[in-house]
């Protein structure tokens, strides 16, 4: 190992050359990624891993540049090296479970991602083939009811909240939205039961009931995101536009919303990927199906987060084609959730609105 | 003169009447939604928490207390062990992004963390169960053959290694996204001249963050963790999936028979569940609101002392 050391000066200690953590890193990758090809060929486990590999050898490197930098820089740099080695580590064990899930679900997924997943209901269909066509569409018409019912309460409440609310009401929306957000989405998917069961009688199914309880998961979402937003709009704009003569309604129509309106639409698009994942509401209160069903107010509905659950949960005979369909529903589910979050992102890079200055 | 004691007030149109009226009905929305909420739960699961043994299927021979007991233990048991894992690692990467990472880098690498909050929960749960499972099993059955002295992993290894702590594991991938960006948040709050005074008396970047950073941050990690204990608590999907449950207590991690959670075992009855079990199941729930209500209350009120810090959502 080259090691610069300067000796003479008791204030100075040895310093470790600036690429030396990372020399010593790739080798403990090497290392390890060494012994495992041993072992590997020995027998002992079954195939080289590298998420295994990346694993212990960043355990191995805390333990070694700990060891190196005490013995080289002293203690206290020793304990800075070990701090820096660990927060770097969390960041990367946070990254394993994302790497793997994606890359497991993308390999999987795309075995059953044909035409037929696209064009294809699972009526009548034993074992392998069928498709989602019927959880696709169910889950587009409850988001899109579910956005329709959220959207106006959530704006209307954040332009409450930040033009109007004064005092002990504001206060308490604001912090109720806040505990709002943590409700689980079990609880909801169960009021909207409680709801419709009141009306319907018990053991209703119908796709409006699953709206309805990811509505109560979408609304403070949106609050809070409008709220931000509406915030951010310059109050010069509103006084200039009262200095004219503008009525305050008029103002809030004609020049607060335009100006956020870019903003609005982000925080509503990543509102909706929020809640087009939510699978247990929907299984209480949209049930499941194997059948196209286009009415929301009839029976039950199928959905895309549902699909995949039961697809794995209530395997048939030939469970492996109901374990492949699952991976596809679930590479689907996650490239609308990703092209939702990517195109709010742009719109919201792109016509950020200007706030003076 | 004496009109200056007269206020000035703006003339109120109609327009303005129906528009701030509609604005404060969408907020009292959100008040009778809520409210709507604990009713509509407490009147559905009165019945439930009244049924006998023997009433409904689900209760068995047990009444409601037996029943909701082991489940309300896996809850908080399970959400428990995913904070145990999630609150170092978060303060880890919320550090890393806030005082590690390289300035220009450090917005993108908190995207990809948040990328892990998109990801919808069934999608964990898939991952969980087919794919984490199967690789924590030799794990497990080294820990049973090596450790079983520790009372967390005594008895049996699980032979599917679908267990509480797979489960937990998922629950800590789960909720790190909230709770890195909290701290982060918080973090990031940190005075700077804090900082350069600690670095300027010689301390280390570790020294510094010790005497600096997480002091001031503190109260933003105690709330950052209860807010993903919140989450843990109601997760639904990815312990519905990845659990194989049994009605027990035991806090043993590795074995086959894991006690289940209020939400997964809703989740897994209610499609089943008629009469008088559907009132059992809504009463559980009712636990698990009354919880997740609490400790999020509690979290909230941290967070808000905190001025200028509106939450990470």
């Amino acid at each position: 190992m080259a090691v610069s050391t300067t000796a003479g000066n008791s204030l100075t200690h040895g310093r470790l050359p600036r690429m030396a953590p990372w020399a010593i890193l790739v080798a403990c990758w090497l290392v390890v990624a060494g012994v495992y090809a041993i072992f590997a060929m020995s027998g002992t486990v079954r195939d080289f891993s590298l998420v295994g590999t990346l694993f212990f050898g960043t355990v191995l490197y805390v333990a070694i540049i700990y060891v190196v930098s005490l013995s080289v820089e002293g203690r206290r740099q020793a304990v800075d090296r070990l701090v820096t080695a660990l927060v770097f580590a969390a960041f990367i064990v946070a990254l394993l479970p994302l790497v793997s899930l994606l890359s497991t679900v993308v390999a999987n997924g795309a075995a059953r991602f044909d035409l037929d997943f696209f064009t294809m209901s699972q009526r009548n269909i034993v074992g392998a083939g069928g498709g989602a066509l019927h959880a696709i569409v169910g889950t587009l018409e409850i988001t899109a009811v579910a956005a329709l019912i959220s959207v106006p309460i959530g704006l209307m409440t954040a332009i409450y909240l930040v033009e109007y609310g004064r005092g002990q009401i504001a206060r308490w929306i604001t912090f109720l939205v806040d505990v709002m957000t943590g409700i689980p989405s079990i609880v909801a998917g169960l009021f909207a039961y409680a709801v419709f069961a009141l009306i319907f009688g018990p053991g209703v199914r119908m796709g409006f009931a699953g709206s309805v309880a990811l509505s109560v998961l979408m609304i403070p979402v949106v609050v809070r995101a409008c709220e931000e937003m509406l915030k951010l709009v310059p109050n010069e704009l509103r006084e200039a536009a009262y200095a004219l003569g503008v009525p305050k309604w008029l103002t809030i129509v004609k020049v607060v919303l335009p100006t956020s309106a870019a903003g609005i639409t982000t925080g509503v698009m990543l509102a909706i990927a929020r809640v087009i994942g939510e699978t247990a509401p929907l299984l209480l209160v949209a049930g499941f199906t194997q059948s196209m069903n286009y009415d929301l107010f009839d029976g039950r509905m199928q959905s895309l987060p549902v699909f995949v659950f039961t697809s794995y949960a209530n395997q048939g005979t030939d469970g492996d084609a109901y374990i492949a369909r699952a991976w596809t529903g679930a590479l689907v589910l996650i490239l609308i959730v990703m092209a939702l979050n990517l195109l709010a992102r742009l719109i919201a890079r792109f016509f950020a609105p200007k706030t003076g200055r | 003169m004496a009109s200056a004691a007269v206020p000035i007030r703006a003339k109120q149109r109609p327009g303005d009447r129906v528009f701030s009226g509609s604005a404060l009905a969408a907020g009292s929305t959100i008040l009778i939604l809520l409210a709507a909420v604990a009713i509509f739960l407490i009147a559905q699961g009165i019945p439930g928490v009244l049924a006998q043994p023997g009433d409904t299927v689900i209760l068995g021979e047990k009444n409601f207390w037996d029943y909701v007991a082991p489940l309300a233990f896996g809850t908080l048991w399970a959400a428990a062990l995913a904070l145990l894992m999630a609150t170092p690692l978060a303060i880890g990467i919320a550090l890393f992004i806030s005082h590690y990472a390289p300035r220009r880098l450090a917005q993108t690498l908190g995207y990809i963390i948040d990328l892990l909050a998109a990801v919808p929960s069934v999608v964990f749960g898939l991952w969980g169960g087919l794919v984490l499972a199967p690789l924590v099993r030799p794990a497990y059955a080294w820990l049973a053959e090596n450790a079983s002295w520790f009372p967390l992993f005594a008895g049996q290894a699980s032979a599917t290694g679908r267990t509480i702590l797979t489960a937990a594991i998922v629950l800590a991938v789960m909720i790190l996204p909230i709770m890195t960006a909290i701290c982060r948040e918080v973090f990031l709050q940190t005075p700077r001249l804090h900082e350069e005074a600690a670095l300027a008396l010689g301390s280390t970047r570790w020294e510094m963050i010790r005497m600096a950073v997480l002091p001031f941050g503190r109260a933003g990690i105690v709330s950052a963790a209860m807010l993903g204990l919140g989450r843990a608590l109601g997760e639904t999907m990815a312990v519905a999936m990845v659990l194989s449950p049994a009605a027990v207590i035991s806090f043993i991690v590795i074995g086959s028979t894991n006690p289940n959670t209020i939400a997964a075992n809703i989740a897994l009855s209610f499609p089943e569940a008629f009469g008088t079990g559907v009132n059992v199941l809504i009463a559980t729930g009712l636990v698990l609101f009354v919880v997740t209500f609490a400790v999020n209350a509690v979290a909230r009120y941290v967070v808000n002392r905190r001025k200028e810090f509106s939450g990470a959502n």
